[in-house]
């Protein structure tokens, strides 16, 4: 179908989840014969991308034969059943290693799976891998990964985003058609953006954080992540719902996101209110972002849709919020890192304390930006710091929460670029930690009030051909908002271009 | 605003047990200092009046029934202790020299 995806079948790596799913369930092919095309593309082309951590291949054809005989048996488990997916490493999985992208966990297997990697399996959903991550998910371009970066597809100078970059560069290089992510600042998002992929932040709390090993508790999210809208929208429908083991899992149906991209990719979005954040936009902001930008309003203009502009003065110190709010939470999850219990132990050697041990086996295992992110939260949260920093933070995070109750009373949903520039290069940003922090700009407000938030592709940066994501966020619990815009978006931008955007992606070379 | 020093930061990197470098003292506070610098605005935002939020969902008291149920074996929780001795985590001296 699409020359970009040689190495492994393919016909079959350049299908989408759906149509993958539909082939396998159809018996026009196998999830056998599926996985192993997308294991073998993984082996050409991942030693130059380094999306993946590990590769568990035996583990993802025993599962894929499982699927198959669950088939033939007559019983697909779910509508992905078969489909292969990569992991983000920050879910716990019993049989691979879960390192988070730091040295702190190298070789740490789980005892057990986490609620999302079980709602996969339960699925039929075969999982091929573990894909690279900033350090315990704090970054914006995978380059704090203590195992190296993961390249951007579209220019491997560039970054895939951050901190999920080995999930969103493995849908773009199309080593799986599916993807986990979380998403605490953007990490869904921001990355899907620079990639052409899609991405979503589920409402908080409309995935289980179960074996999702905490960075900041009360912004983590897990969520699915695709090439298509509709691919996002099964996932989600497999990995959402409520679940006793976490304690701030939303006991309410899930919303019918599967639905909703079926209905917006019928492109009418007459009767729908758009609001255009007028924050999000003007300096600092990349041309071709903010051109990529008002073409996508326009396109849903065209749909039918009634566009407004709407203030949401608050959301500019948003990301000065979640600077204190999530270090602070780091400093205090990141304690559980003790060399006692799992995990590294570094200078154990009969003389020293258990509290000296403890400080060089933190010092060893952590890299530069979770020290920085746990000294900062640890300095915000002190006595005589605490009201000024992490109380103030506090305070900003119901004003942004209020913006958007009072934007949500006059529109649907609201529209921004995903992130202000598109892919930076590779160790541009690296010295410069709040140079790094502006990529979540736009991403942030919706973690800090928990509402639903997308990323679709809006298509290529006149000034540097490289992928701009708008963002669509919705009220919590109306994630099916995204999906039904989302769908009629992306069905519209692929008419208008003939294709879809990662049919343009560069060929990678395959290793021989 | 304040700004952070090297003492300050070796403080805090006591707290946080990590037994930074010297090298790292210097670095890490200058970027603490211009990361505190931007964030600060956050003082001038909130009125006294606005309640903090800490959590996006407004949830009380989940409770579960008060059924036992299974956990982790031993063998399980032990499995990847750095180390062990006796079926128990062992860890090391907890008490000065002079205590």
């Amino acid at each position: 179908m699409t020359s970009t995806a040689s190495g492994g079948d393919a016909e079959l790596t350049g299908l989408s989840a759906s149509e993958l799913a539909a082939k396998i369930s159809a018996g026009e092919t196998s999830s056998e014969e599926v996985t192993r095309a997308h294991l073998d593309r993984i082996a050409a082309v991942d030693p130059e991308v380094h999306a993946f951590l590990h590769v568990d291949a035996d583990g993802a054809v025993e599962a894929a034969r499982g699927a198959d005989e669950a088939r033939s048996a007559g019983g697909a488990a779910s509508p992905l059943a078969g489909v292969p997916l990569a992991l983000k490493d920050v879910l716990t999985t019993s049989d691979m290693p879960t390192t988070c992208g730091s040295k702190m966990l190298e070789d740490w297997t789980s005892p057990y799976d986490s609620t999302v990697v079980q709602r996969l399996r339960a699925a039929g959903v075969v999982v091929l891998g573990k894909t690279n991550m900033d350090e315990f998910a704090m970054g914006s371009s995978t380059e704090n990964s203590a195992y190296g970066p993961t390249r951007n597809p579209w220019d491997t100078d560039r970054v895939p985003g951050g901190s999920g970059g080995g999930s969103s560069a493995a849908l773009a290089a199309f080593e799986a058609p599916l993807a986990i992510g979380t998403d605490t600042g953007g990490s869904i998002r921001q990355p899907a953006a620079v990639t052409g992929t899609v991405g979503v932040k589920p409402t908080y709390g409309g995935v289980s954080r179960h074996g999702l090993v905490a960075f900041s508790s009360s912004l983590d999210q897990a969520g699915p992540c695709g090439r298509t809208v509709l691919d996002a929208a099964l996932l989600h429908e497999v990995i959402a719902g409520h679940d006793p083991m976490d304690a701030t899992s939303i006991d309410a149906p899930v919303p019918r996101v599967t639905a909703a991209a079926r209905e917006g990719a019928a492109g009418d979005l007459r009767g729908v209110r758009v609001g255009v954040v007028r924050e999000f936009g003007g300096q600092g902001y990349q041309e071709g972002v903010q051109q990529s930008f008002r073409a996508a309003v326009d396109q849903l203009t065209e749909l039918g849709a009634e566009v407004v502009e709407v203030s949401c003065p608050h959301f500019e110190h948003a990301l000065s919020a979640y600077y204190l709010i999530a270090p602070s939470e780091c400093s205090s999850n990141l304690a559980r890192f003790d060399a006692m219990r799992y995990g590294l132990r570094v200078g154990d050697d009969g003389s020293r304390s258990t509290e000296e041990v403890m400080s060089l086996t933190r010092e060893a295992g952590f890299g530069p930006e979770v020290k920085r992110r746990i000294m900062l939260g640890t300095y915000a949260l002190s006595a005589g710091y605490y009201e000024a920093y992490y109380g103030q933070a506090q305070k900003v995070r119901t004003l942004v929460t209020r913006d958007f109750a009072a934007a949500f009373e006059q529109v649907d949903v609201l529209v921004s670029p995903t992130t202000p520039t598109t892919a930076f290069r590779i160790g541009e940003r690296v010295e410069d930690p709040m140079a790094m922090y502006l990529a979540d700009l736009c991403t942030i407000p919706s973690n800090l009030a928990g509402n639903a938030s997308m990323s679709v592709p809006s298509g290529l940066s006149a000034e540097d051909g490289l992928p701009v994501g708008l963002q669509i966020m919705a009220p919590p619990m109306a994630d099916d908002r995204l999906y039904r815009i989302g769908a009629a978006y992306e069905t519209a931008r692929d008419a208008a271009t003939g294709g879809t955007l990662l049919d343009r992606v560069p060929r990678l070379e395959v290793a021989s | 605003m304040p700004t952070i020093s090297r003492d300050e930061v070796a403080h805090l990197a006591g707290l946080a047990r990590l037994a930074v470098t010297e090298a790292e003292l210097d670095t890490f506070a200058g970027q603490l200092d211009d990361i505190l610098d931007s964030v600060a605005k956050v003082n001038e935002v909130a009125a006294e009046d606005i309640p903090p939020t800490s959590h996006a969902v407004p949830l009380t008291n989940v409770f579960r029934e008060d059924v036992v149920r299974p956990g982790l074996s031993r063998e399980q929780a032990l499995a990847n202790a750095p180390a062990t001795e006796e079926n128990r985590f062992r860890v090391p001296r907890i008490l000065s020299e002079e205590a």
